[in-house]
Parts: C-alpha cells; structure tokens; sequence
C-alpha cells in the first residue's frame, strides 16, 4: 500500500486551511444567536441545497453506497435515487413552505428547528420528547461516521509512516483519527456556526466528486469499460429492477412493493423531509423560495450522484484478487525470485475487497464456508489502488470531506436543537441573545464530545456499527409520520403526535427485537427479546422495522387525534399546509417548483431505465 | 457579514487545479509514479479540470459578490430580516 508523498500532504493541509478558513472568515459575521444557529436565515438557494446534499452524503452514507455496489451491483443505483429524489420532491412542494414559513402567531419569530416546530404545531411534551430523541441520534450517528471513516484510514494503510514516526499503536491511531476531523469540524463550528457549515459543506461536496469522479473513470478504464465490467460481475449486476420486478425479491431479499413503500416512502422520507441534519440547510434560506430550491437542487444532483458512489464499489468486486505470487526471471544469468506477499485477508476477499478480520487477523469464515467480507473497504481500496501520488491526496480528502460534512450537520443540528428546545424552552426562558449564542456554542462542544464518546465506545463494540439502522428507525421513522400528520391534516392533536411517536419508537424497538435475519446471532442485528419471524437480509430487517414504526406512529397518531378536542383553525394558520400562505408563484412557467421536480422525476426514471 | 460562498470554493479549486498541474508536470517522466494510474498524467489532466472550474466559479462568485454589495448599499437589509427572536 502506497504511503503518502509531500504532494498529497499539501493538498490535505489546503483542505484543511480552508475549512478553518470558513469558520475564521464567517466569526465576524456571526454576532448573534440568529447567526449562528440559522445562517443568518439569509443563505442562497444554490448552497443549501449543496449543504443538504453534503450532509445527507457523510461518511457512512459514502462507504454505504461503495458496498451496496460491491454486494448488490447497481441495484444500489437505483435503491438510493428511490430512497432520495421522491422524498426531496414531496419536500420541495409541500413540507419546506410549511417548516420554513411556520412562525408562532403571524407576527412571531419563524420556527428554528423541527422539534419547535413540533412545539409550534402541537404541544411542548412533543417537542420535548423529539427533541431529546433528536439529541441523541445526532451525537451517536456522529460518532459512528467517526469510528466508521477513522477505522477505514487504519486498513488503507496510508498514513502509516505518521503513526510510526508518533510510535502510535492502532488504537492510539485510531483515536488521533477519531479526534482529528472532529476538532477540525468542532473549530469551525463554534466560529462561524451553520453558515460556515454549510459554506465549507460546498467545499466538501465539490471536493467529493472531484476525488471519485478520476477513480471511477480509471477503474473503468483498467477494467476493460462498460463491456469488460460486464464481463467482470456477475449480470445481475448490471440490472437495477429486472428481479425485484419479475420475482418479486431481488438479490436484496425485498419485494418490488416493499421496495417501493418502504424506500421511497417511509425510508426517503425519514430523512429528507424529517431529519434537521438535512432540512437545517433549506430552513436557513433567505426566502421561501430559495428554501424550496434546496431540495430540488439537492435531487437533482441525487440523479447522478448514486452512480457515482456506486461504482467504486462495483469496480472493486470486478477487478481480480490479489494473491501472493512468486515471479521467476532470469537476467543475465542470474535469476531473480520476486514474491509479492498479499495478507490473507485480502487473498481471501474478492477483487479488492477484503475479507473481515478477526482479533487474529484471520479471515472470518462464514456459516457457508466462504469468507465474510468487509464491503466498507470497497470504496477506499479503490480510490488508494487507482489514483497517483498527487491525486491521492486528493481522494483522501475526499473521504475526509463526505466525513466531516455529515458530522458537521450533526454538530450544528445538535447545538440549535439543545439552544432552542431544550435550553430557551425548559431551562432558562426569556434567555437574552447573547447567552443564546454561548450555550449553541457550548452545546455544539458538548454534542462532539458526545460524539467522541461514541466512537470510543464503538472501538470496544464494533458492532455498534450495525445499530445505526436501528437508531434512523427509533428516531426518524416515527417523527416523519408526526410531521406528516402535522403538516398535512389538521385534526392532529398535540396528545395524538405525543402518543403516537412514543409509540412507534416503541413499535420499532418490538419489531426490531422480535426479529432476526437469517444468518446472524441474537444481538444488535436483532432478535434480542425473541426471535418470530426471520428476514432475509439485514437491509430487509431495517426497512421493515423502519415500515412498521411509520404506521404505528400514523395509526396511534390518527385514533388518539380523533378522541381529543382539535385546536381551533385560526391557531393553526401557517402551520398546516391547507393554512399556509400559499409561496408566490414564479412568473415564468419553467422557474416553478413543480415544473422542475416534474423534470427531475422525468430524468431519474429516464437515467435508472437504462439498467432495467 | 455573509461573503458569497462560491469565492471559497473557487479558490480552493484554482490551488488545487494549479498544485495538481505543476506536480504533474514535474513528473511527467516518471513512469512508475504513474504505474496506478494506468499510465496516464492523472494528475495533470485532472488538474486542467480542477483549475477550469475553479476560475469559472471564482468569476461566478465575484461577479455575485459584487451584485450583494450593490444591492446593500442601494437598499440596506429588509426590516424584516433584521428582526431578531
């Protein structure tokens, strides 16, 4: 494995310049609470929706979609364009003028975050009890993008001639490359707040591309192009729908309904119209139309960028595995024995894609006896095996950018959330700006910290890698029905959303608990109360949980609404969509909204039916 | 106050555009820098496309910078966008 030349540190150390740079240069303009948790409300359209694109694409999101392409093929394409561009439209058009708009009374301050507009539309248990569901997934998913990217560095083998100059061992490694990007993310947080947030996240997501986009054209190129990728994955790699549509269960192990449902619906819309990470980006526009752009820009890019992500991966299983070879020549005279040595994980991998390691360094045997293998390495391996001194640095920045962009969502959200819903509403109402902007502050120091500590414990238990699917569907699935209910009925009552997200996140954790999928132990993959029925694959595991947390929440919601005194109309103006100012709309008939999410949707069917 | 994001962004593109090229041009004759790559100047060729988008975008952001200033002291801020909570 390559190490890094002083070409590849410039490049990282420029990277690194000019994220602090983002926080330096925004301080001065950060001069109140306003500032620092929304942007000033004052961003264009074009960088929220490059800040959402960046914070829905962090780290494990990155190393996500390389190994759905490694394990799946471009079914993964298709899965993730399903999984985002329906939810960003429905959010372009309906929810981002209901949250961005909502404001308490016509003359109040507009709604800062999710769970005050949960407040706002409901009751303050609500918001409360969101709230501090919210606070926690921030703080664990941070540091599971953390553990997951710093765990990737240690196996890519690149910087290790730091770790022995430092005489570090791989957990002192580890912990430098946990503890690296946060304090860099955490600086620029604290100066310049969501603003410098989502200016370095353009940065990043440009940075992203501009470090996949040569390895995919030159592992493309090694492997022969389209044809030879062809000849080199199995075919129904190549095909996003043919099995789920025909069979009704594809290589995922879901059937086209539930695909459809539970992805495009339940699954997109958890987190494009529901998680703050995402919607803090269009909610800091400088008006509702820009706020409404975001998203569709954000789908836009979402047509291609799949593929993008995809294909490291895909590229990675195609390629031939390494195996230790022994190379005899003969040179005047002398014969020359050349023995490259391949580790046995990686002999035992497929393409570059390694075999998991045990404690031992042995590859892991699965119950079929072939060798369990860490598709998160799909990615990395490919961007270190293709590109240049030079480049490397590039694409190692570019992992280091998906990273911190989506850990910087979370420091953000985190820090408005904890200021706003916990601090301003419970502890000290009637706080004055000021101490506002401290305690975003603190809280964004406190929420890193938190996060650090969560990655640390992943360090001892790996497997808290696997209960992030669990956490999206305790959190996030149960409040996108909330929200939905919230922002789309008006008969929803505050004691309906409460009784309805306690009890789909209830409703999660039974469902997650009472099911196992074939093929793994009792544990964090499920099962832990007993185990009544088994589906087939881990992903099959989490939409369903995800599916039934969703209607839960919305049934639960619904009959509870029905049996409690609805609020009067005039207090729901500006909260519900029926009751919204409706945005003006654009003069010309290509600028409007729905012509460009008509178009978007247009060009995501058109760019996926080449694979069928 | 708030700078028009596009000029960071053209910045760090026309360095790194520019780096990528000189380094690339410095070892355009060693072989075995490009073994990876498949024999091709990856780095040259990349930093050409580095460096095209960050001018373009550097122009972009300071054509927009300088519309924000304009439109500023023309018309300071919208009351309405001052208002604090």
């Amino acid at each position: 494995m390559p190490n890094l030349a002083a070409a590849d540190w410039l490049i990282l150390l420029i990277y690194g310049f000019f994220m602090l740079m983002a926080g330096f240069s925004l301080k001065p303009a950060v001069t109140g609470s306003r500032e620092h948790m929304q942007g000033g409300r004052a961003q264009p359209g074009w960088l929220c929706g490059i800040a959402m694109l960046a914070a829905g694409l962090g780290s494990l999101e990155l190393l996500g979609m390389g190994a759905v392409g490694a394990r799946y093929g471009m079914a993964g394409a298709g899965f993730f364009a399903l999984g985002s561009i329906p939810a960003m439209l429905f959010a372009a058009l309906i929810l981002i003028p209901v949250y961005y708009g909502a404001r308490s009374g016509t003359a109040g301050a507009p709604a800062r975050s999710i769970p005050e507009y949960l407040g706002l539309r409901f009751d303050r248990k609500t918001r409360a009890l969101n709230a501090c569901l919210f606070l926690g997934m921030a703080a664990f998913s941070a540091g599971i993008s953390l553990y997951a990217m710093a765990r990737v560095f240690l196996a890519l083998h690149v910087f290790d001639q730091v770790a022995h100059g430092l005489n570090l061992p791989p957990t002192g490694f580890l912990l430098l490359a946990i503890a690296l990007p946060a304090a860099l993310v955490l600086t620029y947080v604290v100066l310049g707040g969501l603003g410098a947030a989502m200016y370095s996240q353009a940065l990043q997501f440009c940075l992203a591309l501009a470090g996949l986009l040569p390895v995919v054209l030159l592992g493309l190129k090694k492997i022969g192009g389209w044809s030879g990728l062809k000849a080199a994955v199995p075919a129904s790699f190549l095909h996003e729908w043919s099995d789920a549509a025909l069979a009704g269960a594809n290589s995922m192990g879901i059937g086209a309904v539930g695909l459809i449902l539970g992805v495009g619906l339940v699954l997109g819309g958890s987190a494009w119209c529901a998680d703050f990470r995402l919607l803090q980006a269009p909610m800091a526009a400088k008006d509702v139309q820009s706020a409404r752009r975001a998203p569709l820009i954000a789908a836009a890019a979402m047509v291609f960028v799949p593929f993008l992500a995809i294909l490291p991966g895909l590229i990675a299983v195609g390629l031939p595995t390494p195996h230790t070879s022994i190379f005899v020549h003969n040179e005047n005279g002398a014969i020359y024995h050349d023995i490259t040595v391949v580790p046995a994980v990686v002999e035992a991998g497929q393409g570059l894609v390694p075999a998991k390691a045990d404690t031992n360094g042995k590859p892991v045997i699965g119950a079929d006896g072939r060798s369990v293998l860490d598709y998160d390495m799909a990615t990395p391996n490919t961007v270190v095996q293709f590109l240049p001194m030079g480049l490397l640095g590039l694409g190692i920045a570019a992992l280091l950018a998906c990273l911190m962009g989506g850990v910087a969502a979370s420091a953000t959200a985190f820090s408005t959330v904890f200021t706003c819903d916990i601090y301003e509403a419970f502890i000290a109402k009637g706080a004055s700006d000021k101490r506002m902007l401290a305690v975003g502050r603190w809280a964004a120091l406190g929420g890193m910290l938190m996060a650090i500590g969560a990655a640390c414990t992943a360090m001892r238990f790996n497997s808290l890698l696997d209960a992030m699917a669990l956490v999206f569907a305790v959190v996030n699935a149960p409040l996108f029905a909330t929200l939905l209910l919230g922002a789309l009925w008006k008969r929803a009552t505050g004691h309906g959303a409460f009784a309805g997200l306690i009890a789909g996140v209830a409703g999660a954790l039974l469902h997650h608990g009472l099911a196992l999928p074939r093929g793994e132990q009792p544990g964090v993959h499920g099962g832990w109360i007993a185990v009544l029925h088994r589906p087939s694959s881990d992903l099959a595991l989490g939409l369903r949980t995800v599916g039934f947390a969703f209607c839960v929440t919305l049934i639960v919601t619904a009959l509870v609404s029905l049996r409690t005194k609805a609020r009067p109309e005039e207090e729901l103006k500006g909260l519900v969509y029926s009751l919204a100012e409706r945005p003006q709309a654009s003069a010309t008939w290509w600028k409007r909204p729905e012509t460009l999410a008509a178009a978007i949707l247009l060009a995501a069917i058109a760019v996926n039916a080449i694979f069928i | 106050m708030f700078y028009d994001a596009r000029i960071s962004l053209g910045m760090l593109f026309t360095l790194l555009g520019t780096i990528l090229i000189a380094f690339g041009i410095s070892t355009r004759d060693h072989a075995e820098v490009y073994a990876r790559s498949l024999g091709i100047d990856a780095n040259l060729w990349w930093g050409l496309a580095l460096l095209a988008f960050g001018v373009v975008v550097l122009a972009l952001g300071r054509r927009g910078q300088a519309r924000m200033e304009k439109g500023q002291t023309a018309a300071p801020a919208k009351p309405q966008l001052r208002r604090r909570h």
